[in-house]
């Protein structure tokens, strides 16, 4: 007779904060580094950081890239890369620029650019997944590709969009909220909430981090790889598309350029989350905070009285540290 | 043919492979509650047979009967949505999943927006782990990761994953390859755990050590035909290991 059948200790199912840190290390890291990042800013610059002007700059700056990182997350967690989504969003600016120009309406320039983000994104999935380039070399091709494009849609030229802020849609999508918060980054944290729980508790996020971790596991286990492995990279074109929407609502102007330098900071939070690159494995909230340090990071530094020329380094070093944690997190 | 409690049939199987005949006849029944090991040399035809089972090769003459219906099976997906599973040793989970997410996947309890009842799973899971295949360590729960299992943990997780989703016929392709004495043990006790189940198992093994254990009934394959069938009241463990000796040696059975 097995008398260890009957094993009361393997019953309790605990729950409560000091549960939920330990199923995730890497979450717990990465709230600790952000805290003491801002820890340091307000011992380095309290001036700055005791008032909320410092905190409104991040909040109209940050969703742009934010956004982007939110899509970058499902992509790594595949265990591929996009390279192209800076000029996606490109494409996608253009069209809403152009339509806003025909039709003077916000939202149907809107629907017009998430859809060229979408359309974009899916010809990434397709060169991916049935002609079977791999993600970050076909990703290249298109990076130009789409850049390309804009150029030749654009003739080098910018389009003013001024005549947006008749509008009231142009309050609702970059207004400001009781006349202090942007709306972009109220926008931006409800969709990174709603991200964040798609990520772990929604069966797409668990069909992604199974494709991530091992295909043929995935294939045997009924989980639909391709359809799976599309769905991320269209996910990636909108939020290209929705983050080009807001961009050009702030500043009401599109130049062909739009999205360029967005690709490395973007990449660098979904890093910074403890999202690794062979795939599997990874954390939206993660991503969230790590948009939180990077888009802070700049104006953390200058503002206490770094010189500019050391930013690159503490933000380098600041990167370098948090992947080396994570990384013997890992081995342990 | 008494099909009554027939769980799966062939019906003189053939196969052949650009004109290699791998499958020479092959007339075999899986009943319920059953626990049947398929033994042989490499080469035998066993991975063979599995395959005509579940769909993966389609047979180039005979007939599959499941539960006593003639099917025609293109894909695995077809011998899965009737109740026949197989697990793989090296590709039955995802490594760095946690053993509740390796469980559901794929079929998932989900609400109409698509999210996951997690608690629900995670409470399903412990339960089905610990009741239905008496896993009992203190160190593993739902949440733990595949990747922290042993190897007999891993097949018992997998197991565990197709008897919860009402599989009615369990193939495992050499459950116990590669494990330690301890390990084999623990793969062999969820083997058994699927017949008190009520439910089948099919075994494939080189080790007629392990499987004598746990199988109620050995078939033995030689070059793509069954050489013998014996149940185990029939057969002794020295029996059977030296009709397989013989086997081996002079192509044929020997009768005792």
């Amino acid at each position: 007779m097995d008398s260890s059948m009957h094993n009361p200790a393997a019953t309790p199912e605990k729950s409560g904060l000091s549960v939920a840190m330990a199923r995730n290390p890497i979450d717990v890291a990465i709230t600790v580094i952000a805290m003491l990042l801002f820890g340091m800013y307000l011992i380095g610059a309290p001036e700055v950081y005791l008032h909320f002007d410092i905190y409104r700059s991040f909040m109209s700056t940050l969703p742009y890239m934010g956004l982007l990182a939110l899509g970058a997350t499902f992509i790594v967690t595949l265990g591929e890369i996009d390279l192209s989504f800076p000029s996606v969003m490109g494409v996608a600016a253009w069209v809403f620029a152009t339509v806003f120009t025909m039709t003077g309406s916000i939202p149907i320039s809107f629907l017009a650019c998430i859809g060229t983000g979408m359309i974009c994104g899916a010809l990434n999935g397709l060169l991916i997944t049935r002609i079977g380039v791999p993600s970050i070399v076909a990703t290249i091709g298109t990076m130009f590709l789409w850049r390309g494009l804009v150029n030749v849609l654009a003739q080098g030229k910018g389009i003013p969009l001024v005549e947006m802020r008749d509008s009231v849609f142009y309050d609702v999508l970059v207004g400001r909220l009781f006349g202090q918060i942007p709306m972009q980054f109220v926008w931006f944290c409800l969709i990174a909430i709603l991200m964040i729980a798609i990520y772990k508790r929604h069966v797409f996020g668990s069909h992604v981090l199974f494709v991530g971790d091992n295909k043929s596991s995935a294939q045997m286990m009924g989980i639909r790889v391709y359809r799976t492995r599309m769905t991320c990279y269209i996910l990636m074109g909108a939020m290209s598309g929705l983050s080009a929407v807001f961009l050009l609502s702030e500043v009401t102007y599109f130049w062909p350029t739009t999205g360029d330098g967005f690709l490395l900071p973007a990449l660098a939070a979904v890093f910074i989350g403890g999202t690794s690159v062979f795939g599997g494995r990874g954390s939206m909230y993660g991503t969230f905070v790590g948009i939180l340090i990077i888009g802070s990071l700049e104006a953390g530094i200058v503002a206490m009285g770094v010189q500019g020329f050391y930013t690159q380094l503490i933000y380098g070093l600041t990167i370098t540290v948090a992947v080396s944690i994570y990384a013997l997190v890992m081995k342990k | 043919m008494d099909l009554s409690n027939s769980l799966l049939s062939l019906e003189n199987i053939h196969m052949s492979f650009r004109r290699v005949d791998v499958l020479k006849g092959i007339d075999l029944t899986i009943n319920r509650g059953e626990v049947v090991a398929l033994v042989g040399d490499n080469g035998a035809g066993k991975s063979t047979i599995i395959k005509v089972m579940t769909g993966v090769h389609h047979p180039t003459k005979g007939k599959v009967y499941i539960k006593g219906e003639h099917v025609n099976m293109r894909s695995v997906q077809d011998s899965r949505t009737r109740g026949v599973e197989t697990v793989y040793q090296e590709r039955a989970l995802a490594d760095q999943q946690e053993i509740w997410r390796n469980v559901f996947a794929g079929r998932e309890i989900r609400n109409r927006l698509g999210f996951m009842d997690v608690k629900r799973q995670r409470a399903e899971a412990a339960q089905l782990l610990r009741e239905r295949m008496g896993f009992t360590s203190r160190a593993i729960t739902t949440d733990s990761e595949v990747a922290g299992l042993s190897g007999g943990e891993k097949q018992g997780v997998a197991i565990a994953r197709a008897l919860f989703f009402e599989a009615d016929l369990i193939i495992l392709d050499e459950p116990t390859m590669g494990l330690s004495l301890k390990e084999t043990d623990k793969v062999l006790k969820f083997v058994r755990n699927i017949r008190e189940q009520g439910k089948s198992a099919i075994l494939i093994d080189h080790n007629i050590l392990h499987v004598y254990s746990v199988a109620d009934r050995f078939v033995i394959l030689d070059r793509g035909k069954i050489a013998g069938q014996f149940t185990k009241d029939q057969i002794s463990r020295e029996q059977l290991i030296d009709i397989m000796v013989d086997l081996h040696q002079t192509g044929q059975i020997k009768t005792h």
